[in-house]
């Protein structure tokens, strides 16, 4: 497998990559972080509050179901909306940092 | 040569299905097994980190219940061996196929990286939805209701964390194994080997509890006996590994996938058609139903709560029925989310796509797939409460674990005998298809540990010919596949509930930080590697080892004289004379039995009572591993890995220099 020599330190210096790599570690963590922690207040919720889980929203329908239901939907929407993003920005900005280095 | 191994497979999975066949007569006096079983072993078994705090949940002797006719699982053997045998064909041929096609290194272990996005989204979620998620998370909705739903979240969520942080990156920087991307600037030969110890180690794990409940699900639902099920799931998944690699694994999860989702989908239909299409409604016959609500408040009555009637059905739909320790949960909801992440046999599943576009695609297909599944699995665990009732499922196995199984029976008898028979043995086929998906996965990625990271890298120094590597690739599978059968032929009598829990447990503290540090932090090395994974496992399985999962005779005894105390005070209250009923008089002998054999014993820790007192270690462990790893990088820093740094992180982020695994 011949593999092209690549200068590592250069492309990191690179614009460009420091504007993807901001821009990525931004994006990443911050969604992530913010779908640990919905997800936890579903057994935190259950722990500290579970009188809140008991209300009853539609007919026999309670808030603890709709709201663990929800962590369906919060879950694929972010998966949706990263994929948007990096279809969008991320890969763009690669391939442009690709093509910079010929 | 290729076709005389084919031959070969061919033979010995035919010698397996003779020996299922020889072995039935016994009890094959009907055409129909019947099969009916109150332990809570199986359950279990199935139900892994849910494993049942409750003993059996005994419908106590209560005053005529409304129990309906006594529940039983009537498996069609013609049909469903049948059905077994198709899906035998079915990967027997895709064997065939991928086997013309796996001549390199790269073949064997990634499918040449000829594999689409779409296609590894069936494929990741054949591979993580286990019989466990297909049988027991609907078991546990149908027992316990909401709690059962609730446990299914995590499961969902995790794949947030494999998409965010570890999918692309490792598609970008790794080539085959674990191995791969935490040698890549560390002192390999070490680091490789830590890397394919801990992987085999969680990948054992997995692989007995899911041989195990395997052994005790066929045996159940066919009556193929325990042994005989072990060694024939055993050879067939050595077979699709061994001859097909990854192409064969894939595409067998594919296919398994595919059984999954129809089958759950047309029984969630049936559910819904039946309610109107209308979920309020069908949530208003859950809460109204009179067998939920008898079932709910015998349940709570143990705690000394008394309910009834529509309160009890509400109660049904509320938390805490099931899940009653909330740090339990809160850790146990950790090692899900991070471990995921983490599992070797998940992470494997990134290299066989060509980009890490690809990666991300797979992501989301996957996460659509076993989200559906999990909120189908809502209509088909109430469904199932509501049609079948919990009293008739813990008759038939105390966990819940026969819950779906028993509703397709029910639902399609409804419109038809033979219907119903169809159907029973279709999910009784997916259940099996199941099994060997996800066992064929864990045995690849525990070989590619061994042999890529051990035998190629750290023994022959990375020379091995495309040849030598697929023939070391094949031989290690042969031997996991063997020690797989062999542990599980060992572990019939063990309870192995809490091995899932374990592997998660192990991925989360120990694989999970060294694999993100890895990727994203520059002063991370060998010494953090070591550190991280070391105390990471080490750490997960001593809790777990001295966690109530484990028994504790000094605590059984203690029960037992509990009971000894009441039998005897109830004999002392009767008058003199008298005996105690047959039924308490048992218990009695039972429970002085079972005093003397346990009130000197100790855990196997030699405890007498758990020193950790959550079953799930995460909430500990996992902070322990990202901890020792921080501290072992910094007390060795080590310059090469920070001056690798950069090059790692560019090509995590970009692709670019990525090992191109179509390379032939």
């Amino acid at each position: 497998m011949s593999e092209k020599k690549y200068d590592w330190l250069a492309i990191a210096e690179n614009p460009k990559f420091k504007e993807l790599h901001h821009k990525k570690t931004t994006f990443l963590f911050g969604w992530w972080i913010f779908s640990t922690v919905y997800y936890f207040l579903l057994p935190i919720g259950i722990a500290f509050a579970p009188g809140l889980f008991k209300v009853k929203i539609i007919g026999a329908i309670n808030f603890g179901y709709l709201f663990a239901l929800s962590q369906f939907f919060v879950s694929w929407g972010l998966a949706h909306y990263y994929a948007h993003v990096a279809n969008k920005n991320f890969d763009t900005l690669t391939k442009e940092l690709i093509i910079e280095l010929g | 040569m290729t076709m005389k191994k084919i031959i070969l497979a061919c033979t010995l999975v035919f010698a397996m299905f003779t020996t299922a066949f020889a072995d039935e007569p016994k009890q094959a006096t009907t055409d129909a097994t019947t099969i009916q079983t109150t332990t809570a072993q199986t359950a279990a078994d199935l139900n892994t980190q849910a494993a049942p705090v409750e003993k059996a949940v005994t419908p106590a002797p209560a005053p005529a219940p409304p129990v309906p006719a006594k529940k039983e699982i009537k498996v069609n053997r013609t049909i469903t061996i049948g059905m077994f045998l198709v899906i035998v064909g079915i990967t027997m041929s895709i064997v065939v196929w991928s086997a013309k096609r796996t001549k390199t290194a790269a073949d064997f272990y990634t499918a040449g990286g000829g594999i689409t996005g779409t296609q590894n989204g069936w494929a990741i979620a054949g591979d993580y939805m286990s019989a466990a998620s297909f049988l027991g998370i609907s078991g546990l909705i149908s027992v316990y209701g909401y709690d059962g739903f609730n446990y299914s979240v995590a499961w969902l969520v995790a794949y947030i964390t494999v998409l965010l942080i570890v999918a692309e990156p490792c598609r970008n920087a790794g080539k085959y194994t674990l191995g791969d991307i935490l040698a890549f600037r560390t002192n390999p030969k070490p680091v490789r080997a830590l890397a394919a110890l801990s992987t085999v180690t969680v990948s054992l794990f997995y692989l007995v509890a899911q041989m195990v409940g395997a052994g005790k699900l066929m045996a159940l639902l066919v009556g193929i006996p325990y042994k005989t099920s072990i060694i024939g799931v055993g050879i067939l998944m050595v077979g699709y590994v061994v001859f097909g690699g990854m192409t064969a694994t894939t595409w067998v999860q594919i296919v398994k996938a595919g059984l999954l989702m129809s089958g759950a989908f047309l029984l969630s239909l049936i559910v819904l058609f039946k309610a109107g299409f209308n979920p309020i409604g069908f949530f208003a016959d859950v809460v109204n139903s009179p067998h939920i609500q008898d079932h709910v408040s015998k349940m709570l009555l143990k705690d000394g709560i008394t309910i009834s009637g529509q309160e009890a059905g509400q109660r049904f739909l509320e938390p805490a029925l099931f899940l009653k320790n909330p740090l339990d949960q809160i850790s146990l909801g950790m090692a899900l989310v991070l471990g995921t992440a983490g599992m070797p046999h998940i992470l494997m599943r990134f290299f066989t796509v060509p980009t890490a576009q690809a990666a991300r695609k797979s992501v989301i297909v996957a996460m659509w797939i076993i989200g559906g599944f999990y909120v189908l699995t809502t209509l088909l665990g109430f469904g199932a409460a509501l049609h079948v009732t919990p009293q008739g499922i813990t008759q038939v196995d105390a966990g819940g674990n026969m819950a779906t199984l028993l509703l397709a029976e029910q639902l399609g008898a409804d419109i038809a005998p033979i219907l119903g028979d169809i159907f029973l043995a279709f999910l009784c086929s997916v259940a099996f298809a199941t099994i060997l998906a996800v066992v064929s996965g864990l045995v690849l990625t525990a070989s590619a540990a061994i042999a890529h990271d051990i035998y190629v890298n750290v023994i022959k120094d990375g020379h091995a010919d495309q040849h030598q590597q697929v023939f070391a690739a094949r031989i290690t599978s042969l031997c996991v596949g063997a020690a797989g059968i062999v542990i599980g032929l060992l572990a019939e009598k063990q309870n192995v509930a809490h091995l899932v829990g374990l592997a998660f447990a192990v991925a989360s503290s120990g694989n999970l930080p060294v694999v993100v540090m890895s990727l994203f932090w520059k002063k991370f090395n060998t010494a953090g590697v070591a550190g991280g994974l070391i105390v990471g496992t080490v750490a997960s399985i001593f809790l777990v080892m001295v966690s109530p999962n484990m028994t504790y005779p000094k605590v059984v005894a203690a029960g037992a004289q509990k009971v000894i105390t009441a039998m005897e005070q109830k004999q002392a209250e009767l008058p003199a004379g008298t005996q105690l009923a047959e039924a308490d008089a048992v218990a009695l002998a039972k429970a002085r039995v079972d005093y003397e054999k346990n009130k000197d014993g100790t855990s196997i820790m030699g405890l007498d009572k758990p020193l950790f007192p959550l079953k799930n270690p995460g909430i500990l462990s996992i902070p322990l591993g990202f901890l020792s790893a921080i501290i072992c990088s910094l007390l060795f820093p080590s310059r090469r890995s920070e001056e690798m740094f950069t090059e790692v992180y560019v090509r995590q982020n970009t692709g670019i220099g990525m090992a191109k695994a179509i390379d032939h």
